[in-house]
């Protein structure tokens, strides 16, 4: 499995073959993390992949069933929470109801023994510009401000790790995106590592560093968001982050470092470095290729794509005008369902459901993975999720 | 572009309709009211009036009671029975704080550590209200009487010699001190402490044990800070459901006491059916109302929980 640079210092989170079972049922399956220090991590999955197991494993209200926790060179895996440097920003908050909130953000000040709270309270709060509600209680405030108080409860202890559970899963969208910015923006600020569960893959991509996309109790793929979004090394990553089209092809020839492949008649050429998957002639193979990278051109227009472009013919099935861009759903002899975005530049008024269109695109453009997986993987997932 | 303007057609004609049955509905709501009303008044308002008016009459059996607003009877009544005005109070006090102290923990367990025992123990704990309060009372007795084991055990563990010195005992005798009343009163408000303890603990969100925990808060500390302030309510009422009945109980005391051990509802009760005098039973009836409604008026707003009430 492919980890983080591990640069030893102090803040880093270091799980070594860490898992968890519940009776015959396995949430985490033996894993190896490092989360580098001042990192922003995401742990990204549908639900009940064990990304929140594998979190709660960091704070110490799970214990695992083995492996070790370290926070830089402390093992921290016997611990109980209240004796570990990390804090937690728990879905749907967990204010105290009953203390208002600078006895909140205090809460964890005060445990430690420290008597004057009131600038470092003050100070937070304006960090989160929430100083004038410092005397309300929790339910007086909006979902948006009990979301910051619960960011501030745990920042203000300086933790060397945040921790954070699904914290925008309760707020609707405009303001989700907004706290998004925000968070980011804290986390730069203050330089804390913070580690921050979603099953949002939009979420994840916009604020982390490097995002671990989980499936089943196992880690997929790690890497930072471009990367993870360009180089999907399973079905599962390509069908979970964005939209994938993926294609069975047959591998029918190498040709210096690329791969020839044939698929439904259709022959597209693979960049060998892209592909995860043995390429041994008349061998398997899943050919992808994101939706917006394709370019739709009429059938009668097809003499006018440039050579060297993949090409698949099909005829137009759906189409749905988003406003931005158009999305197209392309009936080939090798998908049925190939999805296709085109920008909104000069809609081409021929490109309506039953015109008969050319698909083209970049050979750079194409991934491939190995024909051993199931070719639906993460799609029905990042439905219920 | 001028067919898109058009407005629909109104749907005027149906409103008119609609008025008759409006006004029709207009004195429902008092008639669903009566019943409940007619209720209060019958056996609340009118006993009430009927008491206050005897506490101020005078006369005799004999002679029959005229209203001659004889205030003193009051005076007379306080003077007289202030000795077990202060024992009812401090019986019911000690007794709700016994039930607090055995209550919480068993609340505790109920709510947060049974699990799939949680019914049973719910069904053990309201269990003794299938069988009479008078029957349960009598089997203290045989439980503390001269002799059985438990005076044996209390005697061999000397814990009779502590008891007797702080006057809570009589020499080798359980029964018919204020001991055995306290504990009687304790045994048969505990569910009354248990089921608003439990109901309030049982509401508390389990992430808020979790984030204090992360938030370098001990177990204690979580039960200090978070957990107990928040079962306020339940130690409120709870405390309430305990002190009030038990403050006016007499079966215990008749039971489980002697002489010495009489409480405010003993002299209620005998002033009304032995001793026939009709106007002092009522004057310590209402004494004991006002001291009640004081009493908890002052514990609820030191408690900060007006909210409840």
């Amino acid at each position: 499995m492919k980890t983080t640079d591990a640069t030893d210092r102090g803040g880093d989170v270091r799980l070594s073959g860490i898992s968890k079972t519940y009776g015959s049922f396995t949430a985490v399956h033996p894993l190896d993390l490092t989360v580098p220090q001042g990192s922003f991590f995401a742990l990204l999955g549908a639900s009940g992949c064990g990304k929140t197991t594998t979190l709660r494993m960091i704070a110490g209200l799970e214990e695992p069933s083995t492996g070790t926790v370290h926070l830089g060179e402390q093992d921290v895996t016997a611990l109980p929470p209240y004796k570990r440097p990390v804090n937690t920003v728990f879905q749907s908050y967990a204010l105290f109801p009953h203390l208002d909130i600078f006895e909140n953000v205090a809460f964890g000040l005060r445990r430690r023994g420290i008597k004057s709270v009131k600038k470092q309270v003050e100070e937070m709060l304006d960090l989160v510009q929430l100083g004038e509600q410092a005397r309300k209680k929790p339910h007086q405030l909006s979902g948006g401000q009990q979301q910051r108080v619960a960011v501030a409860r745990a920042l203000i202890n300086h933790p060397k790790v945040l921790l954070l559970d699904e914290p925008l899963g309760a707020l609707d969208l405009k303001l989700r995106r907004q706290m998004q910015l925000e968070l980011k923006r804290i986390q730069t600020e203050v330089g804390i590592t913070f580690v921050h569960v979603t099953h949002d893959q939009e979420e994840a991509m916009t604020m982390a560093d490097t995002v671990a996309v989980m499936n089943g109790g196992r880690v997929e793929q790690l890497g930072a968001p471009a990367d993870l979004y360009e180089n999907p090394q399973t079905t599962f990553v390509a069908n979970f982050l964005g939209t994938s089209n993926l294609i069975e092809a047959e591998v029918d020839a190498r040709s210096g470092d690329d791969i020839v492949v044939k698929a439904a008649g259709d022959k597209l050429i693979l960049p060998g470095g892209r592909s995860s998957a043995p390429a041994t002639t008349g061998g398997k193979v899943l050919v992808g290729v994101r939706p917006e990278k394709i370019g739709l051109a009429h059938a009668d227009e097809a003499g006018s794509i440039p050579e060297g472009r993949n090409r698949i013919a099909g005829k137009i099935v759906n189409t749905s005008f988003i406003g931005v861009s158009t999305q197209y759903v392309v009936d080939c002899a090798a998908c049925p369902e190939f999805e296709v975005y085109v920008q909104n530049i000069d809609r081409d008024p021929r490109l309506v459901p039953g015109a008969d269109v050319v698909l083209h695109w970049n050979p750079a453009h194409t991934f491939g993975l190995d024909a051993a997986q199931d070719i639906d993987a993460g799609v029905a997932e990042e439905e219920a999720a | 572009m001028s067919t898109l303007t058009e407005a629909p057609p109104p749907l005027a004609p149906a409103a008119p309709e609609k008025k008759p049955p409006r006004k029709r509905g207009r004195f429902t709501p008092y008639w669903l009211l009566l019943p409940g009303i007619l209720w209060l008044v019958v056996f609340f308002a009118l006993p009430m009036i009927y008491q206050a008016s005897t506490s101020v009459q005078t006369g005799s059996l004999e002679e029959g009671y005229k209203v001659t607003w004889h205030f003193a009877t009051y005076w007379d009544a306080l003077s007289e029975y202030w000795p077990q005005f202060l024992r009812s109070v401090a019986y019911a006090a000690s007794a709700t704080v016994l039930c607090l102290l055995l209550g919480y923990p068993l609340a505790y367990l109920i709510a947060f550590r049974a699990g799939r025992w949680r019914n049973l123990i719910m069904i053990l704990v309201i269990a003794p209200f299938f069988t009479s309060f008078l029957i349960r009372t009598l089997a203290w007795k045989t439980i503390l009487a001269d002799g059985g084991p438990v005076v044996g055990a209390l005697n061999t563990l000397h814990v009779l010699d502590v008891t007797s010195w702080l006057g809570w005992t009589a020499g080798d005798r359980v029964l018919a001190t204020p001991l055995a009343v306290v504990c009687g009163l304790t045994y048969n408000f505990l569910p009354f402490m248990i089921l608003p303890l439990y109901t309030s603990l049982e509401r508390i969100d389990g992430r808020l044990h979790e984030a204090a925990g992360d938030l370098y808060a001990k177990p204690v500390t979580t039960f200090r800070k978070v957990t107990f302030p928040l079962s306020m309510p339940g130690v409120v009422s709870g405390t309430l459901l305990t002190f009030i009945p038990a403050t006016g109980d007499y079966v215990n005391a008749s039971l489980l006491g002697s002489a010495d051990t009489g409480m405010i509802g003993n002299v209620i009760q005998s002033q009304f059916l032995r001793v026939l005098d009709y106007p002092t039973a009522a004057a310590l009836s209402f004494i004991l109302m006002a001291a009640i409604l004081a009493m908890v008026t002052v514990y609820i707003r030191k408690s900060g929980t007006e909210d409840l009430v």
